[in-house]
């Protein structure tokens, strides 16, 4: 079995991987690093983040603003050390990246221009016009082409983590293009590999988001976060799930249902103005926005498609001048792939799962409870999103957060020592299942089959509201998909590119993933964010102002413990947003 | 419409056979329906060893480039539908090498990708606490299409030249050495010269556009190989006006 090694190690080569690797390898150049990714860099999924990036700049906007938005925005379930440490590096973090070639839009005078985002109450949102995650990822992985002291592993999926000696190692890892399997050793590993969107049917997410990092950090003994925090965003296209960036409501979009009627405004949003108010209406947060939408379906208020209901973004009054300008890939999305001008037309949009506010318990430099091991990015959590993101934080957060991951790792790899006999005697075990799956022409059950199930039981019992009941439901039918995967049938049995190999094995991560969020969301008998609980509609600060932690057990099953949320300057208050919340401010 | 279509895909697998060929399938024809979701379709439900690449599925991440009907594109931005009543045949980008089924190997792209420098180059840093670099809307707008490049290659599969000499740099590649070259904080457009100028490939570029017909994002690479030509012809001539200082 070949054994590479290395200093460090990043699992995930996106946004926060990335500057990760750049961080570690401008600290210290002594230090070999490699890049470890199932696909090229640059198709990572941070390529697809559309509106911004969160980061005060401009004069009338202060760190303790940006910092209450994102706090009271996620619910009080947010760490405020670690929202103070990310507000205030997050301004230098994005003017890092426009030295490195980063194409902010721009004012007319050079300066790098803002933009409205919901839930923020000042206009903060860095931008590269409608593809700002497209061009971030994208400066990041040229940048990173610079510094030869990077290795990549392109194409390479990571299958498990080597943990001994109190510590995780490295991991083993099948070479796509040839089916070679491997260990790479490391002395720091950083889990980016982002979030989990495909374990539900309906998602913004690339079919690569498969929560490969949540649960090998699960299965290696680390314990995850908040799982049961999934955000939908409230304007997905019905059948593709294509996002439809916040920043065609920040630039004026109106939500209407059936009746050509703004429908917020009966959700305690405020009251509709032409013209878009920061955090009211349409600039909500995103929760609160796909809520509404579910209760205006009740109502039946809402549109009927063939993929369900849905209701209208009504883009016609901003003009085409304005759309191409500030939204030209709103306007690009909808005629590639609805067929649908949003000059002259109205936009069908529903809720689509979007983004995991859970993930991999960190600290606020990055390190999970496993020594050596680390993670930045969506499959992290440390926690600055709480129990909802607001939109455009996450960009800034992979920057941060990668930065601090790549300078603790770095850290952490000068002072340890290489691997154990036991952590590769673990490879030599892994490589032999592998090749049991690769050879296995015994099984019944197809994966897509089994996927199918447990993206329309996740909708069904884990979607925007949950009760008591449909956890349970949920809970048993996922253990028994865990059960029918193991007769899972490989159709191919090839060295070569084997993709439907890595779809199983994405599988069974998502089953590990999904059955961790049911866990965490039966636990939380109360609604905070986007946890919604019909039976437990209030939140409840007395029991629940604590993270989840679950943790695996040897026999699978799952334990969920709590950890109290870090309160700095903002107690814990009530969310406000429209008409409410100016008045409150005046007091 | 009616309601299959038969979709040609192209298969091979190194391990098993001498050359490519193609299988057939026949699959739902959906209004909504993207080649790729036909793809999808086939591996999901008839046959999962059907082998290729796809991730975003809205045209931004550049992985599922292939040939349709003998045309380069992006599988995830094509319906199904603009081929009926069929067949779709679906093969792998061509001049690339194929690893297996509709996947390519594209380390040859890496590599000529990296060589052109495609980061920002500065003679002098400036500190982080001294703010952004300036830079209007209009210096924007100066590099900006070039910046639009997902990587998909599609270019290269288009492009006879590339065809024809495998050495090409390549229309993505010196698209984004332009990218840079353009960008007013850039200082690094010699240092890009001397890599590009090293090779006859761009002269080998007789402009026949094939690159900017079949880009998905109008970055116009064949914009920038022209812009290119002139500029280094510009540089060559200067040179050859200016005195030399001995060596």
């Amino acid at each position: 079995m070949d054994v590479y090694s290395h200093d460090i190690l990043l699992v995930g080569g996106g946004g926060a991987g990335l500057r990760a690797a750049i961080a570690a390898a401008e600290l210290n150049p002594a230090l070999k690093i490699a890049v470890v990714s199932k696909v090229y860099p640059m198709r990572s999924h941070t390529v697809s983040a559309e509106g911004g990036a969160a980061g005060v700049a401009k004069p009338g906007d202060t760190l303790d603003e940006h910092a209450y938005d994102t706090i009271s925005g996620g619910d009080w379930l947010t760490d405020q050390d670690a929202v103070e440490a990310f507000v205030k590096e997050a301004p230098q973090e994005l003017l890092r990246l426009e030295h490195w070639g980063c194409p902010w839009s721009r004012e007319p005078d050079g300066h790098v221009a803002v933009r409205a985002f919901g839930g923020m109450k000042k206009m903060r949102t860095w931008f590269a016009a409608d593809k700002t995650g497209f061009h971030m990822l994208h400066t990041l992985f040229q940048t990173s082409l610079k510094y030869t002291t990077i290795t990549r592993y392109d194409e390479w999926f990571v299958t498990r983590l080597l943990v001994d000696a109190g510590r995780v190692q490295g991991v083993v890892a099948i070479e796509l293009m040839s089916g070679r399997i491997a260990a790479i050793m490391a002395k720091a590993i950083i889990l980016c590999t982002g979030g989990c969107g495909r374990v539900f049917p309906f998602t913004t997410n690339a079919s690569i988001k498969t929560g490969d990092g949540m649960a090998l950090a699960y299965r290696a003994g680390a314990p995850l976060k908040d799982m049961e925090f999934v955000q939908y965003h409230p304007t997905g296209l019905p059948f593709t799930g294509i996002l439809i960036t916040e920043a065609a409501r920040a630039e004026g979009g109106y939500l209407l249902n059936k009746d050509g009627y703004r429908y917020l405004q009966d959700y305690n949003l405020g009251t509709p103005q032409p013209k878009p108010v920061l955090r009211s209406m349409e600039l909500g947060p995103r929760d609160r926005l796909s809520q509404a939408f579910v209760k205006e379906a009740e109502k039946g208020r809402t549109l009927e498609g063939p993929y369900g209901d849905f209701v209208h973004l009504d883009l016609r009054h901003l003009g085409e001048k304005l759309i191409d300008l500030k939204i030209p890939f709103v306007r690009e999305l909808c005629l590639k792939y609805e067929n649908i001008d949003p000059v002259k037309e109205l936009i069908p949009v529903r809720p689509v799962v979007h983004y995991m506010m859970g993930g991999v318990h960190t600290d606020i430099n990055g390190a999970t409870s496993l020594p050596g091991l680390f993670a930045a990015g969506e499959v992290a959590c440390v926690s600055i999103n709480g129990a909802n993101r607001l939109g455009s934080n996450s960009l800034p957060e992979l920057l941060v957060f990668g930065a601090r991951a790549g300078t603790s790792a770095a850290a952490f790899a000068s002072q340890k020592d290489g691997a154990t006999l036991a952590a590769l005697l673990q490879a030599q075990d892994e490589k032999r299942s592998l090749e049991t799956l690769l050879g296995k022409t015994d099984g019944t059950e197809r994966i897509a089959t089994l996927r199918e199930e447990m993206q329309k039981i996740m909708e069904k019992s884990v979607g925007i509201y949950r009760t008591g009941p449909s956890l349970e439901e949920a809970g048993s039918k996922l253990a028994e998909l865990q059960d029918r995967f193991k007769r899972v049938a490989i159709d191919d049995h090839s060295q070569t590119f084997n993709t439907n190999l890595i779809t199983a094995l994405e599988l069974s991560f998502m089953l590990e993933v999904a059955a961790s969020m049911v866990e965490c969301a039966k636990k939380r008998t109360e609604s905070r964010g986007a946890h919604q609980r019909s039976d437990f509609p209030k939140r409840d600060d007395q029991n629940f102002l604590a993270h989840s932690m679950v943790m695996r057990k040897p026999d699978g099953t799952a334990e969920v413990q709590y950890l109290p949320v870090t309160i700095t300057r903002w107690p814990p208050g009530e969310r406000v947003y429209g008409q409410p919340a100016e008045q409150a401010a005046k007091g | 419409m009616a309601d299959n279509i038969q979709l040609d895909v192209a298969r091979y697998s190194p391990e098993r056979d001498d050359s490519p060929s193609f299988q057939s399938y026949t699959v739902p024809l959906r209004k909504d329906w993207v080649v790729l979701d036909a793809l999808n379709y086939v591996k999901d439900k008839i046959d999962g060893s059907v082998t290729f690449r796809w991730s975003c599925r809205m045209g931004v991440c550049g992985s599922c480039g292939m040939m349709v009907n003998g045309k380069p594109k992006l599988t995830c931005a094509t319906f199904l539908s603009s081929y009926a009543p069929g067949p779709v045949r679906v093969e792998p980008l061509r001049y690339f090498p194929v690893v297996r089924d509709l996947v390519v190997e594209m380390s040859d792209f890496m590599t000529k990708f990296r060589k052109v420098k495609p980061w920002l180059v500065r003679k002098q840093e400036k500190p982080i606490s001294e703010g952004e670099y300036l830079q209007t809307p209009q210096q924007l707008e100066h590099y900006k299409q070039f910046s639009m490049c997902i990587n998909c290659t599609l270019c290269y599969a288009a492009c006879p030249v590339y065809g024809l000499d495998p050495f090409f740099v390549g229309p993505a590649a010196i698209a984004m050495a332009q990218r840079y070259n353009l960008d007013s904080r850039d200082q690094g457009a010699e240092e890009r010269m001397d890599i590009l100028a090293q090779h006859e490939g761009i002269w080998g570029c007789t402009f026949v556009g094939e690159c900017t017909k079949a880009c998905p994002k109008n970055v116009d690479p064949a914009g920038s190989i022209q812009q290119y030509k002139l500029t280094a012809a510009m540089h060559w001539f200067k040179n050859l006006l200016m005195p030399r200082a001995s060596k």
